[in-house]
């Protein structure tokens, strides 16, 4: 759903830029091609007009049909499981529900423990992540031996696969044999069971998003870094700013955008966080320990519907997923208003 | 503006060309390789004829056993492709929704025991009946049952079946003071697995540094509950989870080693259970025949000869699989017959000698030679012996539609936060029957 609304925001923005820039370009182009019909209503140069408004849409097609058949016709149709009382191993046998799907979803203990676990792993991941991430690129923004060495290794976690990170983190977390309890008994404190308590899976769970995303989201900042004009530090340093004021008053408001970009990501994909998880709770994933501690509403999605094969449920779920999604999106925007409107 | 213009005219114009040139070649190539075909077909006719696909999950050792090779030989005109998905709870919807779709399933399909149930009473129109084309009396009653449906459809052949056993570490046992002589250890707890439990309490009172006795509560509660005939559902297909007495005395002996700090407290198939085999940190683990290659594998060079094995309590049952031939399959004359074949006693026999896949035909049991590398890693254990008396005496066990996900709130919930997070067997129990009644819940 979210690469595909941004898509949409994409291009809803570009189309508000377009047929402003469009229409000047158009007509110079007609100009400059000396050979260019210039009498209207002749066959050609209507032939001419159609291309220049029927070809952009013909170019964007092909996204907007896939997006129909992957995303939309889905979204719909899963709305509609949602309304019913539907089995994995008896799909045509399925009876109306109404909202019951949705009513049993909202006195479930389970749901909302879900929910709970995805904001706490999400707050748990996503605000360190973001805050190494800028103390990261300011380190990378200044002059530095063999650069490009280091942008590529803080890629490299982003770049392993979800699969092969998490078995090296289960094994660093394992509470007997692990690395993690083992030095932490060497300064003396008392061994952490990883994946059984509830703050420490939860914990554990995002060190695993840190450790993969803070490296994407460093370059991210380091890029938007390097546009800041290089006067702006100088007249800072004139006025006798020492560097955290200059990353204070200077790095971080001419930022706001590209954090405020960031922290939307991280947000939608800590809303969906699902593969760590998985991986993490080993053999019966999809139940996120042994008290859903570490279950996050995407888990417990994959769990109604594939596991329990109750698809009904599972689709209320994914449909409840979306609407939190809207909510996220929508404080978003009024954050952003607000931001526009005080600078 | 001018140049963009021009550039994606001639862009366009490039894009045309190459299509146009992709098809053409494209048709050459079709020309091509219809003409080869023909010549093949004439000629050594090695290629082409049918190809017969099957889905499987894990390691089904057909292929390891070369098995698939060797009917490609005797059926010159049959090619066979095997299509793996490794983990059980992606391959299961995935097979149902493809039968209920009635495309996309290949010729054969395995189904999992977990799962046949829910297949033999949802999905029997979707399979062929297997039981007019073959001899039935070749398999183990109660392996024939789970694949039956209530008017008489067989919708699956079995394959393999995990009679059960003890899987001890006889150096640990020494150490600890107990018996090490496998038939002396059995006859200590036959008959009840509170005695094996009970075992535990003395080796822990002298146990090695660092060991426990068992891997963990939840493999015993699999165990003792594998050779209950009473599970979760009864004959009428009603659930009784809570009522049932097999899942209560399983209950009860888990709840003994939960308790008792003799378990390592593993999760079976993760990591850290791998590694406890290597570092040798848990004495006994029940083990039906399929798990001696795994044992032997995590366990390495360090476990060789330590380990023995001795029968267990009760005759119990864990694991094994069935492959059935969807309707939906486009050759399914040929399917059956490799159905068939995979599945006679010679065949199952083989896939022993490879993988240690217990067979679920008797008839095979006779001439079942395990390879010899496992044999001295168990200590020259009579395995054949041990697994073949304990598959002929399992009871006809009742399973249900969701015996699975009800079996994993069980464990996975209940009896996990008994065994890691210290709760009381009642509140494990609570958390079990919270977690059921989500699952039942429609």
């Amino acid at each position: 759903m979210t690469s595909s609304d941004e898509a949409l925001a994409q291009s809803a923005t570009s189309a508000d830029t377009a047929p402003g820039s469009q229409e000047p370009g158009a007509a110079r182009g007609a100009q400059g091609r000396g050979t260019a019909p210039t009498g209207a209503g002749t066959w050609r140069s209507r032939l001419y007009r159609w291309d220049m408004k029927a070809s952009p849409y013909a170019f964007i097609s092909p996204f907007f049909v896939i997006f129909g058949a992957f995303s939309l016709v889905p979204l719909l149709y899963t709305a509609w499981y949602s309304l019913h009382h539907v089995q994995l191993s008896n799909l045509d046998g399925q009876t109306w529900a109404g909202l019951d799907n949705y009513t049993n979803l909202f006195q479930s203990d389970f749901f909302w423990n879900a929910l709970k676990n995805t904001f706490t792993i999400g707050v748990l991941s996503t605000v360190p992540q973001l805050v190494a991430a800028i103390w990261l690129a300011h380190m990378l923004n200044y002059r530095l031996r063999g650069s490009t060495v280091w942008r590529v290794i803080m890629l490299t976690p982003y770049a392993t696969s979800v699969a092969a990170a998490t078995l090296v983190f289960v094994l660093l977390f394992s509470p007997d044999t692990g690395m993690i309890n083992w030095a932490l008994d060497l300064i003396g404190i008392d061994p952490v069971n990883w994946r059984e308590s509830d703050w420490g899976s939860q914990a554990a769970v995002s060190s695993i998003v840190i450790w993969r995303w803070t490296g994407y989201n460093a370059l991210i900042y380091l890029a938007a870094m390097q546009a800041i004009p290089a006067d702006l530090y100088e007249s800072a340093a004139l006025d006798g700013a020492n560097r955290w004021q200059q990353f204070r008053h200077v790095t971080i408001p001419m930022l706001r955008p590209t954090i405020l970009f960031t922290v939307v990501v991280s947000t939608i994909g800590a809303t969906q966080l699902f593969g760590e998880p998985l991986l993490f709770g080993g053999v019966s994933g999809t139940k996120g320990g042994s008290e859903h501690q570490y279950q996050t509403l995407g888990l417990y999605m994959y769990d109604q519907g594939w596991i329990v094969g109750n698809l009904g449920k599972a689709s209320a779920i994914a449909w409840s997923m979306f609407l939190i999604l809207l909510i996220v999106a929508a404080v978003n925007l009024l954050i952003t208003r607000r931001l526009r409107k005080s600078q | 503006m001018r140049t963009t213009a021009r550039t994606s005219r001639r862009a366009m114009t490039f894009a045309v060309v190459a299509a146009l040139a992709t098809g053409l070649l494209a048709g050459c190539a079709t020309d091509d390789d219809s003409g080869s075909d023909g010549g093949s077909g004439g000629g050594s006719g090695n290629k082409g004829g049918t190809t017969v696909t099957i889905g499987t999950f894990g390691v089904f050792g057909y292929k390891q056993a070369g098995l698939y090779d060797e009917y490609m030989k005797l059926h010159p005109g049959v090619t066979i492709k095997e299509n793996v998905t490794t983990r059980t709870d992606v391959y299961w919807p995935k097979t149902l929704t493809r039968l209920q779709a009635g495309s996309g399933t290949d010729d054969i399909q395995a189904i999992e025991v977990g799962n046949i149930t829910e297949a033999v009473q949802t999905q029997a129109d979707k399979f062929v009946d297997l039981g007019k084309e073959v001899d039935k009396s070749q398999w183990l009653d109660w392996k024939n049952s789970q694949a039956t449906t209530k008017d008489g459809k067989l919708i699956g052949l079995g394959t393999d079946v995990g009679p059960m056993a003890i899987c001890y570490r006889k150096d640990l046992f020494e150490k600890a003071g107990l018996e090490t002589d496998r038939t002396k250890l059995a006859a200590q707890w036959k008959g009840d697995w509170n005695k094996y439990v009970d075992l535990g309490k003395q080796y822990m009172k002298k146990a090695p540094n660092g060991t426990k006795y068992v891997d963990s509560a939840s493999s015993v509660y699999n165990a003792a509950l594998g050779g209950e005939k009473e599970r979760y559902y009864d004959k009428d297909g009603s659930v009784i989870w809570d009522k049932s007495t097999g899942v209560k005395k399983s209950w009860n002996a888990a709840m003994e080693v939960a308790t008792s700090n003799m378990s390592a407290k593993l999760k079976q198939f993760d990591k850290p259970w791998d590694q406890g085999f290597a570092n040798g940190t848990f004495a006994t683990v029940a083990c039906p025949a399929w798990m001696l290659g795994y044992i032997q594998e995590k366990s390495g060079d360090s476990g060789k000869g330590k380990w023995d094995v001795a029968a267990a309590p009760t005759a119990a049952n864990w694991g094994g699989s069935f492959i059935g031939v969807p309707t939906a399959s486009k050759h399914q004359k040929e399917a059956i017959a490799l159905a068939k074949w995979l599945t006679a006693p010679a065949q199952q026999a083989k896939v022993f000698a490879k993988q240690a896949s217990f067979p679920s035909t008797p008839s095979a049991y006779a001439d079942l030679k395990p390879q010899a590398a496992t044999t001295t890693f168990f200590s020259d254990a009579p395995l054949t012996q041990i697994f073949s008396d304990s598959a002929k005496t399992i009871p006809v066990q009742i399973f249900g539609v969701k015996d699975q996900p009800i079996g994993t709130a069980i464990t996975d919930t209940g009896i996990l936060q008994v065994e890691q997070k210290g709760k009381s067997p009642a509140q494990g129990w609570d958390a079990a029957t919270k977690e059921v009644k989500d699952v039942l819940d429609q």
